[in-house]
């Protein structure tokens, strides 16, 4: 996977795009669902892939900090209900990962986190408040793990400003 | 880029002068086999930079290793007791075998007062102050383990002797 050098991925104040995806074989998930909540949108490449893994891993001991900014962590890859059931079993992940697998990447293309040069999704994190508006994004180069630190910045912000009570 | 947000404190683990010319301090997980692997590259560090000071604070991922949270609970029971380098090597050590039943066993090895540490484990006495020391990770950038600083700025290299020792002669 190579880098793209400047991802296009949609900014603070954007609304966020709508969409509904699978979560496991029979069960979808909407955005809208999550109206009057925050939401921690992580895009990243492909199950299994090592820095995925950490990721994954990190978010997962961190779903208690984000529940206390009344957010919800929803992970997003071009990977299919399966593959995603199968990381989340051997990962034991508390959060759900949602299959952008067919149209395959159409989500990630409404976010602009679609690397259509090699057909993964960016690693890319969108803060979306309780209004469904985009209150901060960040593309990491794919090999990096961005952490969760501007994650929890941007939610602490929104419980400051008091959007979402 | 990254910087540790937390300084080092009266709160910290730590081996060497306070007011050494290089802290290295590590984020770690005792059952994470990186970090098993990083601690002999750690103390041969020790031995060989002189003015050195090291710091070691907990970064369990639970999730992903079973015993790790338990793990760093023990050493800090074995630091309410004085000897946390001596679990703090023994769990590097045997980081394969962290079930309930080795670390009693460990804690009874190292001379620890066993029924003191067994009650501290029960009641989950040191669960706020592991958990302090991942958050204070998280909110420094820490995004797996093992992460090391080297007065206070991420090292972004890996974890092996070279890269740990180029980065700290750059520093002094």
């Amino acid at each position: 996977m190579t880098s793209q050098p400047f991802p296009h991925i949609l900014t603070a104040g954007t609304p966020a795009p709508d969409f509904t995806l699978h979560s496991t074989p029979d069960q979808t998930v909407s955005l809208s669902e999550f109206r009057g909540h925050n939401v921690v949108l992580s895009f990243y490449p492909a199950d299994w892939s090592p820095v995925c893994g950490d990721q994954a891993a990190l978010y997962n001991e961190l779903l208690s900090e984000f529940r206390k900014h009344d957010a919800s962590l929803l992970g997003i890859s071009v990977d299919g209900a399966w593959c995603h059931r199968a990381f989340t079993e051997n990962r034991h992940l508390h959060y759900p990962l949602l299959a952008d697998f067919e149209p395959k990447g159409a989500v990630a293309r409404s976010y602009g986190a679609y690397r259509e040069h090699d057909g993964y999704t960016e690693r890319a994190l969108f803060v979306i408040d309780g209004e469904g508006m985009i209150r901060w994004s960040y593309c990491s180069p794919v090999g990096v793990n961005p952490g969760a630190e501007g994650i929890l910045e941007a939610l602490e912000e929104l419980s400051a400003k008091g959007v979402v009570q | 880029m990254s910087k540790l947000t937390m300084p080092v404190g009266e709160r910290d683990h730590s081996q060497g002068p306070e007011d050494a010319a290089v802290t290295l301090l590590e984020y770690g997980d005792y059952e994470c086999p990186h970090c098993a692997a990083a601690h002999p590259v750690v103390q041969e560090i020790q031995r060989r930079v002189g003015d050195l000071r090291f710091v070691y604070r907990n970064f369990p991922l639970s999730e992903s290793h079973p015993h790790a949270e338990s793990a760093a609970e023990a050493a800090e029971a074995a630091a309410s007791q004085d000897q946390f380098w001596e679990m703090h090597d023994t769990l590097f050590e045997h980081y394969r075998s962290l079930d309930d039943g080795h670390l009693i066993g460990y804690a009874a090895q190292i001379g620890l007062d066993v029924n003191e540490f067994e009650r501290e484990l029960r009641e989950r006495t040191h669960e706020d102050r592991v958990r302090e020391d991942f958050m204070s990770g998280v909110r420094s950038g820490v995004n797996g383990t093992p992460t090391f600083f080297i007065n206070s700025v991420r090292h972004n290299g890996s974890a092996d002797l070279d890269s740990l020792l180029d980065a700290i002669q750059q520093m002094v």
